[in-house]
C-alpha cells in the first residue's frame, strides 16, 4: 500500500496517496478545482494554468504539483477565483470563441467555466487571431480558432504505429494546432470520435454527427461543471 | 520531380532523397537528434521543405506532424528555401541604439526588397533575429551563420555589391578580431573586448590543472569543494552548483552533463568570449563535473547565433582528446567522459534548463513541469545536472584553489566573481570581470557612462533601475544578473526603445504552450502599443500591471514569470513616461472603423464614408 499524506484545502484536512497530483487528491476529497487541460491518468501538460492554486505561499498548478505531507493548499480566495476567471476570459479573446454557433456549445468545459466564473465581458482586448480551418480530412473539422493548447489531442491520439495525430507547429504568438492529414485520413471511428469527446472546448470536430445532443440534456445545461465532484463527496 | 537547390540549380526529387537519407544515417536513425538532422538539411538545401518533412518522417517512423513541430519552433529552420546569401540582422535594443533603422533602410534600398522578403532572383533574404550576442558591436548581422559587426550604410552598400559579384561571405572581409577570432578556424570579425580581467575566469589559465587535481581527490571531496566555493549558477537562476551536483549524484543510472550556452538574454555576450578564449577551461569543468557526479557523457549546447565557432570547438575537444583530457582513460585513472556540441536553431527559451533538455531530444524548446527536476530526470529522462559556460570555468579554479579562495571573493552571499556583459549607452562597452557586490555607480564609472537615465539590469528578464537606486549592488541577494547589463542614456526612449522592443522579443519567444505566457505577452505587447501610439488612458496603466502579475503568478516557467517584469519595472519607477501618455479619459475604444471597413470597401469598390 502507498503512502498516506495529511493535507489541508482552505484550511479543511484532507488525506491521499502521496505523489498524487493535488488535483486529482482534491477530488477524490469532493473539492473541484477547475481544469482544461488535465485528464486523470494522463502526462499532465500544465498548459492551461487554470487549476492555480496556492502551495505554502506559493502558486502552483494543481494538474502538475503531487500532495505532500502538510501542505497547505489555498483553492478558492477571492485572488485565485479573479486569476482563474482572468485565464477563461483571456482564453475568451485570444481565440475566436462563438458559443450560440459552436457544436460543442453544452458540452464546452471553456464555456462551463465562463459560467462558472460569471465572465460577463472580457477585461481584455481582443486578439482577432485568423488561423485556417483544416476540413481535408474525412472524419475530423479541425477549427484552430477555437484550441486552447491543451494538449489533450497531443497526448492521447495516436495511429496504430504509435505515431502522434496531433502536434503543435509555430511558438508564441504563431502557436497552433496542427493534424497530420495522412494519418487524420486513416484515422479509426473510435479514434475520431476520442478526438472529440477529449477536446474541452470545439476545435476537434467529428465530421457528420454534429449538433446530436438536443438543448436542454446537453452535459452542461442543467448541472454545472464540477458538481460531480463536488456533489458525489458531499 | 524537381526540387531547387539551395545553389539555384534544379535537383531531382530522388537525389534529394539520397542526401537526407544519408544525413538521417549519420545520427543512426535516431528521432533523438532531430535536431542535427534538420540542421544539416536546412544547410543542405536552404530549407526544410514537405517534401524534406516526408522523407524525415518516414525515415524516422515518426508523424510529419512532429518533423513539423520541431521545424515550426526554431527560428532558423525554414519552410520556404532562403536566399543564397540570408541576412539575419539583429533587432535588439542595443542594435536599435546604434543604428539599425540605418542598416535596414540601406539594406532595403539595395536588394530592393523588404525585411522579411526574398528577392525575385533568389539572391537575397532579408530577416530580423533577435540578440546575437554582439550587444558590444551593433548593429550586427548573420550573413549565412557568419558574423558582421559595427554595420553601417557604406558597409551594407559593400555587403550587397559582393553579394552581386558572387562573392563567399567569408571573403567579404579580412580583418579579424583579437584573440582566437583570429584562429584559422574561426576567422571572424568578432572582436572580444575585454576590459577587465579577474582572477577566475578571465585570469591565467593552464589547461589541466584543475582536473589533475580534481582526480587526486574522490568525486565526493571534488562536490565537497565546490560547495564550500559556495558558487552559484551563473546563468542567472543562482541556484547553488555544489548542492545541485550533490542531489544528482544522489541519483542512480546513467548521468549526464549539460553545458547552458543558449547565451539568449538580449544583452548578455560574455559566454561567447568564454567559449572563444576559454573553451579549453570550460570544457575541462565540465569533466571535472563527470567525474564529480559519475557521468560518461557531458553536451554542449550551443546557440545557433554562435556557428561560427562549430569547427574551432570540434578542434579544443580533439586537443583535449589528445592530451588524455578527455576520452578513454582520462590521465590514465581509468575515468571515461566524452562530450558532444549539441547546436540549438534559435530559440531564447532553450536557455531555461528543461527546455534545453527537449531541445536536445529533436523536440520543441517546451519547458518541463517540475517535478521531476534535470537532477532527477533529466536528458533522455536521466539524472542531468545544467551548467552554465561562465559556471564550469568558475568550478576549474575553485578546484585549483580551493573552495575558501574563492568564496573569500564577493558578498557573503554571491561568492566569487562575475563577468558582466556591458553594452548601451557607455564608452567601453565590453566584458568585465568583476567581485559579486559592486555597485551600479561603480560600474558606470568603471565603463565611462554619464547622463544616465537607467540601468537594464540582466536583460529583458530582469529590472530597469533608475538613478535612485544606484547605490545597490550587484549580488544575487540585491540585483542578480546573468550578466546582461545596458546603460541606457537620457536621450533614450525608454516605452519605444526599450520597453516595446523587449515585449515583442517576449511574444515571439514564448514557447507558448502555456497559455499566460502566451497570451499575456501579446496583450502588454498590444497595449504597450497603445501608449507609443498616445491612444492609452489613465487606468491602462494599473491595468497592465496587474495583467502582468496574474503572468507572474500562473506562468510554468520563467520566460513567463519574469516577462512582465519590464511593463512593471518601469511602472514602478517611471510611471510619469506612462503618465505623460496617457488621456485623462474614462473609456476609449480600441475600435477603428475606418481601418475595420478597408476590406470590405475594396471588395465593393467603394469609398469609406464615415460620419464622426
Amino acid at each position: 500500500m502507498s503512502e498516506t499524506v495529511k493535507f489541508t484545502i482552505d484550511g479543511k484536512e484532507f488525506t491521499a496517496p502521496k505523489g498524487q497530483y493535488i488535483v486529482d487528491a482534491a477530488a477524490d476529497n469532493g473539492v473541484y478545482i477547475p481544469v482544461l487541460c488535465h485528464m486523470r491518468d494522463l502526462t499532465p501538460s500544465g498548459s492551461c494554468r487554470i487549476c492555480t492554486v496556492k502551495v505554502n505561499g506559493r502558486h502552483m498548478a494543481a494538474c502538475t504539483t503531487p500532495v505532500e505531507e502538510d501542505m497547505a493548499i489555498e483553492n478558492s480566495s477571492d485572488e485565485l477565483l479573479d486569476i482563474r476567471k482572468a485565464i477563461v476570459e483571456m482564453l475568451f479573446v485570444e481565440g475566436n470563441h462563438f458559443c450560440p454557433s459552436c457544436e460543442k456549445s453544452g458540452t464546452c468545459d471553456l464555456q462551463a467555466l465562463g459560467y462558472k466564473y460569471q465572465m460577463m465581458v472580457p477585461r481584455f482586448p481582443y486578439a482577432f487571431e485568423r488561423r485556417e480551418l483544416e476540413a481535408s480530412t474525412p472524419k475530423i473539422f479541425l477549427e484552430k480558432n477555437r484550441c486552447i493548447f491543451c494538449k489533450r489531442c497531443v497526448r492521447l491520439i495516436k495511429d496504430d504505429q504509435g505515431r502522434n495525430i496531433f502536434a503543435f507547429k509555430g511558438r508564441g504568438k504563431t502557436l497552433e494546432i496542427n493534424m497530420d492529414k495522412k494519418l487524420a485520413t486513416h484515422m479509426s471511428e473510435e479514434s475520431a470520435m476520442k478526438a472529440m469527446e477529449i477536446c474541452p472546448v470545439g476545435a476537434i470536430l467529428r465530421k457528420e454527427v454534429g449538433f446530436v445532443e438536443p438543448i436542454g440534456t446537453r452535459k452542461y445545461d442543467n448541472k454545472p461543471i464540477g458538481s460531480d465532484i463536488e456533489i458525489n463527496h458531499q | 520531380m524537381f526540387i531547387k537547390h539551395i545553389t539555384g540549380n534544379l535537383i531531382k526529387l530522388s537525389f534529394m532523397k539520397e542526401k537526407i537519407i544519408s544525413i538521417i544515417g549519420k545520427f543512426g536513425k535516431n528521432s533523438g537528434r532531430l535536431m542535427d538532422i534538420l540542421i544539416e538539411v536546412q544547410s543542405e538545401f536552404g530549407c526544410v521543405s514537405e517534401e524534406a518533412v516526408t522523407i524525415i518522417a518516414s525515415e524516422l517512423g515518426i508523424s510529419e506532424a512532429d518533423v513539423v513541430q520541431t521545424r515550426s519552433f526554431y527560428h532558423f529552420f525554414t519552410e520556404k528555401p532562403l536566399g543564397k546569401y540570408a541576412v539575419y540582422l539583429n533587432n535588439s535594443v542595443v542594435s536599435g541604439f546604434f543604428g539599425m533603422d540605418e542598416v535596414v533602410d540601406e539594406f532595403e534600398n539595395q536588394t530592393g526588397i523588404k525585411f522579411g522578403g526574398t528577392s525575385p532572383d533568389g539572391l537575397v533574404s532579408l530577416k530580423f533575429t533577435a540578440c546575437i550576442g554582439m550587444s558590444d558591436q551593433e548593429p550586427a548581422a548573420l550573413i549565412n551563420s557568419v558574423v558582421f559587426t559595427n554595420l553601417n550604410r557604406e558597409k551594407v552598400r559593400q555587403i550587397v555589391a559582393d553579394m552581386r559579384a558572387g562573392k563567399p561571405v567569408e571573403d567579404m572581409f579580412s580583418d579579424y578580431g583579437d584573440g582566437n577570432n583570429a584562429h584559422p578556424l574561426v576567422k571572424s570579425m568578432v572582436k572580444n573586448n575585454i576590459r577587465k580581467a579577474g582572477p577566475v575566469t578571465l585570469g591565467d589559465y593552464t589547461l589541466g590543472t584543475g582536473l589533475s587535481k580534481a582526480m587526486e581527490k574522490t568525486s565526493d571531496s571534488v562536490i565537497q569543494e565546490v560547495r564550500d566555493s559556495n558558487l552559484r549558477g551563473r546563468g542567472g537562476a543562482g541556484f547553488p552548483t555544489g548542492l545541485k551536483w550533490t542531489f544528482c549524484a544522489r541519483e542512480q543510472g546513467d548521468r549526464y552533463v549539460l553545458c547552458n550556452a543558449d547565451e539568449g538574454e538580449p544583452g548578455t555576450f560574455k559566454d561567447r568570449v568564454l567559449l572563444t578564449e576559454r573553451a579549453h577551461m570550460m570544457f575541462e569543468g565540465m569533466v571535472i563535473a563527470g567525474y564529480a557526479i559519475g557521468a560518461k557523457e557531458g553536451i554542449l549546447y550551443l546557440r545557433a547565433e554562435y556557428h561560427y565557432l562549430k569547427e574551432f570547438m570540434a578542434h579544443v575537444l580533439e586537443d583535449m582528446r589528445n592530451k588524455n583530457l578527455l576520452g578513454n582513460n582520462i590521465l590514465g585513472k581509468g575515468f571515461n567522459f566524452d562530450i558532444r556540441v549539441q547546436f540549438g536553431a534559435g530559440a531564447y527559451v532553450c536557455g531555461e534548463e528543461s527546455a534545453l533538455i527537449e531541445s536536445s531530444e529533436g523536440k520543441r524548446g517546451e519547458p518541463r513541469n517540475r517535478p521531476p527536476f534535470p537532477v532527477q530526470k533529466g536528458y533522455n529522462n536521466k539524472p542531468t545536472i545544467i551548467n552554465n559556460v561562465e559556471t564550469f570555468c568558475s568550478v576549474v579554479k575553485i578546484i585549483e584553489n580551493g573552495g575558501e579562495w574563492y568564496r573569500k571573493m564577493g558578498t557573503e552571499e554571491s561568492s566569487g566573481t562575475k563577468l558582466l556583459s556591458i553594452s548601451g549607452d557607455c564608452q567601453n562597452p565590453g566584458v568585465y570581470e568583476v567581485e559579486w557586490g559592486m555597485t551600479i555607480n561603480e560600474m558606470l564609472k568603471m565603463v565611462g557612462a554619464e547622463n544616465v537615465q537607467a540601468v537594464q539590469v540582466a536583460g529583458p528578464s530582469g529590472f530597469t533601475v533608475p538613478p535612485s537606486q544606484f547605490n545597490r549592488k550587484i549580488a544575487i541577494e540585491d540585483l542578480a544578473t546573468g550578466g546582461s547589463m545596458i546603460v541606457i542614456g537620457n536621450h533614450r526612449n525608454i516605452i519605444k526603445d526599450v520597453v516595446y522592443n523587449f515585449m515583442e522579443f517576449f511574444e515571439d519567444e514564448s514557447c507558448g504552450s502555456c497559455v499566460t505566457c502566451r497570451s499575456f505577452n501579446m496583450i502588454l505587447t498590444k497595449q504597450i502599443k497603445k501608449f507609443i501610439e498616445g491612444r492609452a488612458i489613465k487606468s491602462d496603466i494599473d491595468n497592465i500591471k496587474a495583467w502582468g502579475e496574474i503572468m507572474r503568478k500562473t506562468s510554468r516557467c520563467g520566460l513567463g514569470q519574469t516577462s512582465a517584469n519590464p511593463v512593471s519595472s518601469t511602472i514602478d519607477n517611471f510611471r510619469e513616461l506612462y503618465e505623460n501618455r496617457a488621456k485623462e479619459l474614462d473609456y476609449q475604444s480600441d475600435f477603428d472603423i475606418e481601418k475595420s471597413i478597408i476590406e470590405s470597401c475594396e471588395a465593393v469598390g467603394r469609398e469609406p464614408n464615415i460620419h464622426e
